[in-house]
């Protein structure tokens, strides 16, 4: 971590909860330049030849092993497209880390567009935790707008946790994951906007094998005068079973567009959604004021709450 | 102690206004165990409600050890020791039941899991299983309902307001209930306990019954007194029928 700077290192612990170096494999990237790498036995870390971005390469079989690749951008006016690869052999289960955060103190908007592909082989098993966070208060936006791919292979499993918490001026994050068999997927998305900040999550899940599964979840704030619209489709091609929620807290003069939908091509597909959009209950308030907090703190509970 | 003077409470209704608390005074002495009762929409829900703050008076005043709260937020009554167990326990998307006791205890305390788990076990659950659940629908009515009152346990102020505590529990947490009362009277000096109810157990317990009807109080004295003038009323219900046997 000797090579970040404060800043840099306060982006890291927001969005990897990195005080130090981790165990295992990584990558830092901090304001376009990869600045440190570590690979193990069973996973390896190669930069494109044409320097767009990295292939992680995990050994089949692998257990137990995490690979952290976050972003650091402090410096502002950098705008970027990054591709990662990830192939990750049969029967292996591991825990990947991602993540963004944006330190711009500057005039000029700093952009960072990461585009993750997964490739997910037959029985594997990945956790896979992505965080973005924003800072500074510059004229500058901060701009992610980050796009993930998902490949599964028959009876493989992932878990998705996105999280964006503060900070971020604009993003659009799409997703769009392809199960084959017995494959499952289970998304949490966890997103509060404030300011005038925009923040857009699209996802299209295709469920192509029997026994396929998809659970797509968003919690979601909206703060302020924020944007955010959720658009989750579901479609079924098999056998499946596929399962969308979106239930946004709205205040102030947020806007919350929700849009959850599904789409049968299998009679044997079976497909739920599920969507709420309201502002905190006035008896959540009341309940926690009476056990002595103020209305302020009383909030901040239920939105912490909500978005754990 | 608890005074509440000339206190009213109207709302606006289709045919105009509807008096729900018609000019009450009171005074609940401290160390007493008090249960108001009396048939449905008389108004005990809504005086629970106008203690804790939750609604506010049309009128009148409402005294805590001689300092005026009327016009008091909930906060600042839960700060001056009112407590107040809901009816319908509200539900919370995310908070734990750990969350809810530790907020419940303050800050001060910093509650530890251990402290917790004696609470959850006052009221009969087992906090391994119960700690870290969502405080959301997948705890039926009759748990929600005992976090509820483990919530003022853990408060341990010297006034606690229950409101219809026994509704939608089960047979254990009923015959449980009294001796919950009775253990936080113990626990708390000078603590007072004002419980909504119109369950005949409950009632047998009571030091003071007060008996609302039309927002207005139409009986009021020492509970063994009380008692034997309301039995066979809808003041004053058994359980079930084969609890009444029992008993």
């Amino acid at each position: 971590m000797s090579v970040l700077d404060p800043i840099q290192k306060r982006l890291m612990e927001e969005i990897a909860d990195l005080h130090d170096v981790p165990v295992g494999a990584y990558n830092f990237r901090a304001n376009s330049k990869a600045v440190a790498r570590n690979t193990t036995a069973n996973i390896d870390i190669v930069s494109k030849e044409d320097g767009s971005g990295i292939d992680i390469k995990i050994k089949p079989g692998t257990k137990k092993e995490s690979v952290h690749i976050p972003v650091v951008i402090s410096a502002s006016g950098i705008k970027e497209v990054v591709y990662n690869d990830f192939f990750i052999g049969e029967d292996s289960d591991v825990v990947i880390v991602a993540g963004c955060g944006i330190d711009n103190c500057g005039k000029q908007d700093s952009q960072h567009d990461g585009v993750h592909r997964f490739f997910v082989g037959k029985g594997a098993h990945i956790k896979y935790v992505e965080k973005h966070y924003g800072s500074g208060d510059g004229m500058g936006k901060r701009i992610l707008n980050p796009v993930t791919e998902v490949y599964m292979e028959e009876g493989s499993s992932m878990e998705m946790e996105m999280v964006q918490i503060k900070g971020v001026d604009s993003t659009v994050r799409t997703s769009i994951c392809k199960l084959d068999k017995d494959a499952k997927l289970v998304v949490h998305e966890r997103l509060m906007t404030h300011g005038e900040q925009n923040a857009e999550s699209v996802y299209k899940v295709e469920l192509n094998g029997d026994g396929s599964s998809a659970d797509v979840v968003s919690r979601a704030v909206a703060r302020d005068s924020s944007f955010q619209k959720f658009d989750a489709l579901i479609i079924g091609n098999a056998a499946c079973h596929g399962h969308t929620e979106c239930d946004s807290i709205i205040m102030d003069n947020g806007k919350i567009v929700a849009v959850p939908s599904l789409q049968a091509n299998n009679v044997d597909a079976e497909l739920f959604h599920e969507a709420a959009i309201g502002k905190i209950a006035g008896e959540q308030l009341d309940k926690l004021m009476s056990l002595g907090l103020t209305a302020q703190e009383a909030e901040e509970q239920i939105i912490n709450g909500f978005l754990k | 102690m608890l005074e509440i003077k000339d206190l009213s409470y109207i709302v606006d209704s289709e045919d105009g206004k509807k008096t729900i608390i018609d000019n009450i005074s009171l005074t609940i002495d401290d160390g007493k165990f008090t249960v108001i009762t009396g048939p449905n929409g008389g108004g005990k829900s809504t005086l629970a409600k106008l203690i804790a703050g939750i609604v506010k008076p049309t009128s009148g005043s409402i005294l805590l050890d001689g300092e005026d709260i009327t016009d008091m937020s909930i906060t600042d009554r839960a700060m001056r020791g009112i407590s107040y167990a809901f009816q319908q326990p509200v539900k919370f998307k995310g908070l734990q039941v750990f969350d809810l006791l530790k907020i419940a205890a303050g800050k001060e305390r910093n509650l530890k899991v251990n402290d917790a788990c004696t609470y959850l076990s006052e009221v009969g659950l087992c906090a391994r299983d119960y700690i870290n659940r969502e405080v959301n629908s997948s705890l039926s009515g009759g748990e929600l309902k005992r976090i509820e009152i483990a919530t003022v346990l853990a408060r341990g102020t010297k006034m606690s307001v229950f409101d219809e505590p026994e509704a939608g529990i089960d047979l254990w947490s009923f015959q449980n209930l009294t001796r919950i009362f009775e253990n936080m009277r113990k626990d708390i000096k000078d603590g007072s306990i004002i419980v909504i109810s119109h369950q005949e157990r409950i009632l047998k317990v009571a030091d003071e019954i007060i008996v609302l009807a039309d927002g207005k109080i139409v009986n009021q004295g020492e509970g063994a007194n009380i008692l034997p003038q309301i039995m066979g009323t809808n003041s004053a219900v058994r359980p079930c029928s084969k609890l009444g046997e029992e008993a």
